[in-house]
């Protein structure tokens, strides 16, 4: 086990020594001379080769790049110029809302995406099983950020009984952090239950025609046991996995729904940064973001093997 | 598994329901793209104050947005930069994927760094590094259409490297190359065409991609101008009247969906008919 984890982590190396390159690489996709473009039309000369010298712009592609290398390995992922402070304290400070968002939403897509496709598995070919399969495919087609505003709409406007937009800590006020967070939570994790849905379907429906199902029923099982002590078990494996994509689609559109909501995330960090041309605020969130999304990942490869011992990990 | 004959090939895909749905759908939106001017009662740029906010109506069909512009038309002509997004994307990810698809699966040497540098830009999500991208690359059509090409050509070069792989070990590639044929001549003559079906499925769930992506990039401010009406900026604009006029985001969000709903109904239509061992049952 402890060779096999070596190993994955090893593997990690190559991956993220592309990810930091393509972080790098960002700047000098900029048109033009990227410090002017950074400090605005107002930076005098003298400013602009100042902030060249500072940013090491000035030196050869590769010592820069080797040198970023360096300083992200330090974990110092450079200064915010607007918000002045480091990077790496802005991230920290908006960290927590992006967390809360995509765990809560994860929490939803998987209560409704799993329940629904076993149930839907159970009877292949109802009434049930169709609509579930058509409120699915529409998941995976209806824009997450559209539905989050028809739900403001609908719930905040029309009917008042959800606030529209904001955000509470819930380390403050747990109460009112609920209840900010039910509309973004349930219409970020909605697609993605969609997504769940359809794969424990068909892994269920896969569990389902084993050998050992027919044995658990010829042993005289209720329907119930063996849906979902037998099969459900084995039919998670997969869904263990997708789970992990999910994870990683959410970050992604836990940014779009921060904005719906004027939640004070990493994803209106970044968005801000943008129009402040605030680059290494938008490097350091690409980065962690992609950093976090790595790590999840190995942990669904090292979870798989608790849940499916057949899996081998020599 | 018996082969189905080459002739029923285009029959067989019009007997698939998602494939005619998918495909009317789609043709509904390209028809309302190509005459977009006869199409449209309003120019969509043009602002009128005082109409501004009015509900649906005979005159405004969909109503109007806080500047006084028509949404229907906004709506129609939105979808040609969607369209236009969509599917140059769909072409460039296409030509990209199959270019380092190709070199990735035929060139054991390149294989591994190609396929590290593929790991490393699919470790991003999707729509940050499109975000990243376009900070850099400012807003524009053309940036849009490149940012979104380097976010999906990797899963296409992916899918291309593995049916190369699969593929390159036949007996008839095998023969090929035995009979002295170039490895360009046998990629071109005996392995792309086993990489059209692939392509195809792929390349409408790219179409679909690439469509709600811009839509996201125009909604957070980071797409096409925002004097261009797109669907997203449109959104984003009835996003700030959603208490006064809820119509300004909810019909270019029903037009993006149905869009969606096309190209996903294309894709699983063409996936079924072309490839049934990856059906999803």
């Amino acid at each position: 086990m402890t060779a096999y984890l070596v190993r994955r982590i090893l593997a990690l190396v190559p991956v993220l020594a592309v990810v930091v390159t393509v972080v790098f690489l960002l700047i000098h996709l900029i048109p033009g001379d990227p410090v002017s473009v950074m400090l605005g039309p107002d930076a005098t000369p003298a400013q602009i080769q100042a902030t060249r010298q500072a940013l090491g712009l000035d030196r050869p592609l590769p010592e820069q790049l080797l040198k970023f290398y360096a300083r992200m390995l330090r974990g110092d992922l450079g200064q915010s110029y607007f918000l002045d402070r480091p990077v790496t304290t802005a991230l920290l400070e908006r960290a927590e809302p992006t967390l809360v968002l995509t765990v809560s939403a994860l929490l939803v897509a998987v209560v409704i995406g799993v329940p629904s496709g076993i149930v839907a598995a159970a009877r292949p070919g109802s009434l049930w099983d169709r609509f579930l399969m058509l409120s699915a495919l529409l998941g995976v087609c209806v824009p997450g950020f559209w539905l989050s505003l028809n739900f403001i709409y609908l719930f905040a406007v029309r009917l008042g009984w959800l606030p529209a937009a904001g955000y509470a800590s819930l380390l403050v006020d747990p109460l009112a952090a609920l209840r900010y967070m039910v509309l973004p939570a349930v219409s970020l994790g909605f697609s993605q239950s969609a997504l769940i849905a359809r794969i424990s379907r068909s892994c269920m429906l896969e569990a389902l025609q084993q050998d050992y199902i027919r044995t658990a029923r010829a042993k005289g099982l209720s329907q119930g046991t063996v849906t979902w002590i037998h099969a459900f078990r084995n039919a998670l494996v997969p869904v263990v996995t997708v789970i992990g994509i999910t994870t990683a689609i959410l970050i992604g559109g836990a940014v779009v729904t921060e904005i719906v909501f004027n939640i004070p995330g990493l994803g209106r960090l970044i968005i801000s940064a943008v129009f402040r041309r605030d680059y290494p605020v938008v490097q350091g969130v690409i980065l962690v973001t992609a950093t976090a999304y790595v790590l999840i990942n190995l942990v669904v490869d090292v979870l798989y093997v608790f849940i499916d011992p057949r899996i081998r990990y020599e | 598994m018996s082969e189905a004959p080459r002739r029923s090939w285009s029959r067989r895909l019009l007997s698939n329901r998602n494939v005619v749905a998918g495909l009317l759908i789609l043709t509904v939106v390209v028809a309302a793209a190509l005459a977009a001017d006869l199409v449209s009662t309003h120019d969509p740029r043009r602002l009128d104050p005082p109409s501004r906010l009015s509900p649906p109506s005979a005159a405004h069909y969909l109503g109007t947005d806080e500047f006084g512009r028509d949404v229907w038309s906004l709506v129609i002509h939105g979808s040609r930069v969607s369209l236009a997004v969509g599917l140059t994307t769909m072409l460039l990810t296409s030509l990209g994927g199959i270019l380092i698809g190709l070199v990735a699966g035929y060139y054991r040497r390149l294989d591994l760094p190609l396929m590290r540098v593929m790991d490393g830009l699919m470790a991003f999500p999707a729509i940050l590094l499109a975000i990243a991208l376009m900070a850099a690359r400012g807003p524009g059509v053309w940036n849009v259409i490149f940012a979104l090409s380097v976010v999906y050509t990797p899963r296409t070069a992916l899918l291309i490297r593995s049916t190369v792989l699969s593929i390159r070990e036949t007996d008839y590639v095998q023969a090929a190359r035995a009979l002295g044929r170039r490895d360009l001549g046998v990629a071109v003559r005996h392995i792309l065409p086993n990489c059209v079906g692939p392509l195809l499925v792929q390349g409408s769930f790219i179409f679909a991609y690439a469509i709600l992506a811009e839509a996201i990039l125009g909604f957070l401010g980071v797409g096409v101008p925002p004097y261009v009406p797109s669907w997203g900026n449109v959104i984003a604009s009835g996003k700030n009247v959603i208490r006064e006029a809820f119509w300004v985001s909810l019909f270019p969000g029903v037009a993006l969906t149905l869009s969606g709903l096309s190209l996903n109904l294309l894709g699983d239509g063409l996936r079924d008919t072309l490839d049934p061992r990856l059906r999803v049952p």
